[in-house]
């Protein structure tokens, strides 16, 4: 049996929660260099390359890449055998979370009750996410994810009869509408199949993947490239200001789901998709 | 697209009738911040006939709640937020002399109508360029309800502070151009 204690768990939370909000993944920055080749504008340039710059002026500087510092979500992939000690894993997950903000000057943007909306002033809590595996392992994945995006985004039970026309349609019509209020260029994360809360957390699932990691199967990977085509060729650019990079990647995930349904979500993130990986084991 | 270097406060409101959708503006001068909590007590404030916590004439508003500032920072990060929550609260600022906002998203209708009217502009800034931002401010102060954080009210003095007219004067929106 492998065992883990919680103070590793709230260190790798605490750096996580900084490093997340400094340092944008190399394949993200990469997307956005690619784009900066075919502005199809002086104005889609520019601002593409502003993007660029605050990307590279949070990280030398150490701050925050964006003023919203997002709720965070964490994921943790462990063995069926792994021992957790010292105090419950969720406690250790929030003293994490309240160190990173606090020592990372984040803003803290949650409120506890979402109908009284006070401030928890902490950041906390964390939505968490536990998968748990037959090999041994202990691997936690945080996003930190901000609300301008996270708002675009949407859910559909759709028909069976609506077939891949009626994802498309669903998909690329929810992405445009909301691509200037979101900061586009978006990472389109996207669930197809499973049930009614199966279907949004497979679209958040698709946002965790590495940009430019195809999909295994060819006709969900055939899928994802029409439609990020389909949005490019909207032209709503980035910020909404015109341009050919609406999006810089379309990700889904599917589940199985029951004869009569074909739930679809849409979770939507702007282009700066903050995520870090961290194996404990 | 036209590069121009714009000062705030405007001086008139002639300056406006100028910008025109697409231009890209460098801002340098005093503006405003405010988001949602601001606007919603300003409108309280408004309908008990109370006087508005700092001038509106010829002003501009930036919608931003900034991240904390570090040690020897002027700011945190400081990007703009979304217009469209501010819109239920907007035509009535525009009616008392607003001419500039700074955001980022679409605006509604009402707004729109009332920024003609008015003869108001809205302005998009890089969404997420909350570090380059934060450069671009030289000075900050609260000015009124401290108790709302990061959603207080600050005046801020910028510099060469990027932003892309959004929508102008004439109701001509970018986000209506394909
Ligand atoms: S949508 Fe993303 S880039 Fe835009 S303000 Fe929110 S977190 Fe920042």
């Amino acid at each position: 049996m492998k065992r883990i204690h919680v103070d590793q768990i709230e260190k790798a939370i605490e750096e996580m929660c900084i490093e997340a909000n400094y340092v944008l993944p190399v394949d993200v920055k990469n997307e956005i260099y690619e784009a900066m080749k075919t502005p199809a504008t002086e104005l889609e340039a520019r601002t593409l390359e502003i993007m660029l710059k605050n990307i590279e002026m949070a990280e030398t500087q150490q701050m925050a890449i964006c003023q919203d510092t997002g709720m965070v979500i964490v994921y943790i992939t462990m063995g069926q055998n792994t021992c957790i000690e010292g105090g419950y894993i969720e406690d250790a997950i929030h003293r994490g979370v309240a160190a990173g903000y606090e020592k990372g000057y984040l803003r803290k943007s949650i409120v506890k009750d979402p109908i009284l909306r006070e401030n928890t002033k902490n950041n906390c809590p964390a939505v968490i996410h536990y998968r748990l595996v037959p090999e041994d392992c202990f691997r936690l994945t945080l996003s930190v994810k901000g609300f301008g995006s996270e708002n675009a985004s949407q859910l559909k039970m759709l028909k069976p009869s609506d077939g891949v026309e009626g994802i498309v349609d669903f998909v690329t019509s929810s992405v445009i509408e909301k691509a200037p209020n979101a900061c586009a260029p978006l990472v389109v994360g996207v669930g197809i199949g499973g049930t009614f809360e199966k279907v949004a957390a497979l679209a958040k699932q698709a946002l965790m993947r590495p940009l430019k990691q195809a999909h295994p199967e060819s006709h969900i990977q055939n899928l994802e490239e029409t439609l990020l085509q389909k949005i490019n060729d909207s032209g709503v650019g980035p910020m909404g200001f015109g341009g050919n990079t609406t999006a810089l990647a379309v990700h889904i995930e599917t589940y199985p789901t029951h004869i009569a349904g074909l739930p679809v979500a849409v979770n939507i993130c702007c282009y700066l998709n903050r995520h870090v990986t961290r194996s404990l084991l | 697209m036209k590069e121009k270097t714009i000062d705030l406060p405007l001086k008139n409101e002639e300056e406006i009738k100028e910008l025109q959708v697409g231009d890209w503006l460098y801002l340098n001068g005093t503006i405003y911040v405010a988001r949602d909590a601001a606007h919603l007590r300003i409108a309280e404030r408004l309908s008990l006939g109370e006087p508005l916590p700092f001038p509106l004439k010829n002003q501009a508003i930036y919608y931003m709640g900034p991240a904390p500032a570090k040690p020897g920072q002027v700011i945190g990060s400081a990007g703009p937020t979304t217009a469209t929550r501010m819109d239920r609260y907007t035509p009535q600022l525009l009616d008392m002399g607003l001419k500039v906002m700074i955001g980022k998203g679409r605006r509604s209708a009402a707004v729109i109508n009332s920024m003609i009217e008015n003869g108001g502009v809205y302005l998009a800034a890089i969404g997420g360029a909350a570090a380059y931002y934060a450069n671009c401010i030289q000075s900050q102060e609260v000015i009124a309800y401290e108790d709302l954080g990061a959603e207080a009210i600050l005046k801020i003095d910028v510099r060469n502070f990027p932003a892309v007219v959004a929508i102008d004067s004439f109701g001509n929106s970018i986000y209506d151009k394909e």
